[in-house]
């Protein structure tokens, strides 16, 4: 238990810490190697948590693919980013109360001890003895793919309108770019392909048309 | 030294904060604001899986599951729009973004 308690700091601490330094990191890469390193920490406290499936996805979706974006976007964008930080002390006064106004809010709520009660206690007691039956996996699919498979389902759709959506943002036509239209290949025919002409000798075709 | 509910739930409000704090923070940058709703994101996750763990109701981990599919979806649409968006304006600044004049 103790080692429990010793990797839930360890990953709660580093989770904080890089979520700090994803905020006031100078160099937007560094930003999105800290969010790596965020999301990495925060599948630890999933771990800890028994949710060994969220933890999975969260590294595959997130550091795989999201993060990745990210530093796609980041290093394909030729921006400068020392302009973008102009007036980042007078800002951060400003989201220092905001933050600050939250962060008190969240923990009186927290310090009234409402969910601490009763219902977590028969909750945590009940948990243990469906655990060892089957994996954390098992039970997540039997749920996701019976009573959720709807949402699911539109879970999936939203992946797909968004991939589109994506695609179609960020595709572009160039001029002056020869691409091979299939439809018309396939609609060639001897009739409208092969010409015959007739020529005299030492006349000759030139690449425009006209004969010589 | 028990680790309860609670230690789950401080951690996601100081990630939340964080979040919150990051758009203040960086309020002219698009792609810290973006990472930075992605923190928000992930404390929500880390505050539905300790409630799903802590109640021993698995509803909450298809929940976070979805939040984490909707978010990899608006990552997805957010940054096709800031690089279609520096392509015909060349900078990625929020002010600048006034074209609709919200």
């Amino acid at each position: 238990m103790a080692l429990t308690a010793l990797f839930f700091y360890l990953f709660a601490a580093v989770t904080v810490m890089s979520g700090l330094l994803v905020i006031v990191a100078r160099n937007p890469v560094h930003a999105v190697l800290w969010l790596i390193l965020a999301f990495f920490n925060a599948a630890g406290l999933f771990v800890l948590l028994g949710a060994e499936f969220l933890a999975m996805i969260l590294v595959v979706v997130y550091v795989g693919a999201v993060a990745v974006l990210f530093l796609f976007v980041v290093m394909m964008l030729d921006v400068d980013f020392a302009s973008l930080r102009a007036g980042f002390i007078r800002h951060a006064s400003v989201g220092a109360l905001v933050g600050l106004v939250l962060l008190v809010e969240l923990i009186m709520v927290l310090a009234t001890r409402v969910i601490g009660g009763a219902s977590v206690a028969a909750g945590a007691a009940k948990a243990p003895a469906a655990a060892p039956a089957i994996t954390n996996t098992e039970a997540l699919g039997r749920l996701l793919y019976t009573q959720y498979v709807y949402f699911f389902q539109a879970a999936g759709l939203i992946l797909l309108v968004a991939m589109i959506g994506a695609i179609v943002l960020t595709l572009r036509h160039k001029e002056g770019v020869r691409r091979q239209s299939i439809s018309a290949q396939n609609a060639r025919n001897p009739a409208t392909a092969i010409e015959i002409v007739n020529l005299a000798p030492g006349q000759v075709i030139m690449p425009s048309g006209e004969r010589r | 030294m028990e680790i309860g509910l609670g230690h789950y739930l401080a951690v996601a409000a100081c990630l939340f904060t964080l979040g919150i704090f990051g758009i203040f923070l960086n309020r002219k940058n698009v792609i810290v604001i973006l990472m930075s709703v992605e923190l928000m994101l992930l404390a929500v996750n880390i505050n539905l899986v300790a409630f799903s763990s802590y109640l021993g109701n698995l509803t909450g981990q298809v929940f976070a599951l979805f939040v984490l599919t909707v978010a990899a979806a608006e990552a997805a649409i957010g940054l096709a729009i800031v690089v279609v968006y520096f392509r015909n304006r060349g900078t990625i600044a929020v002010e600048d973004i006034n074209m609709m004049k919200g």
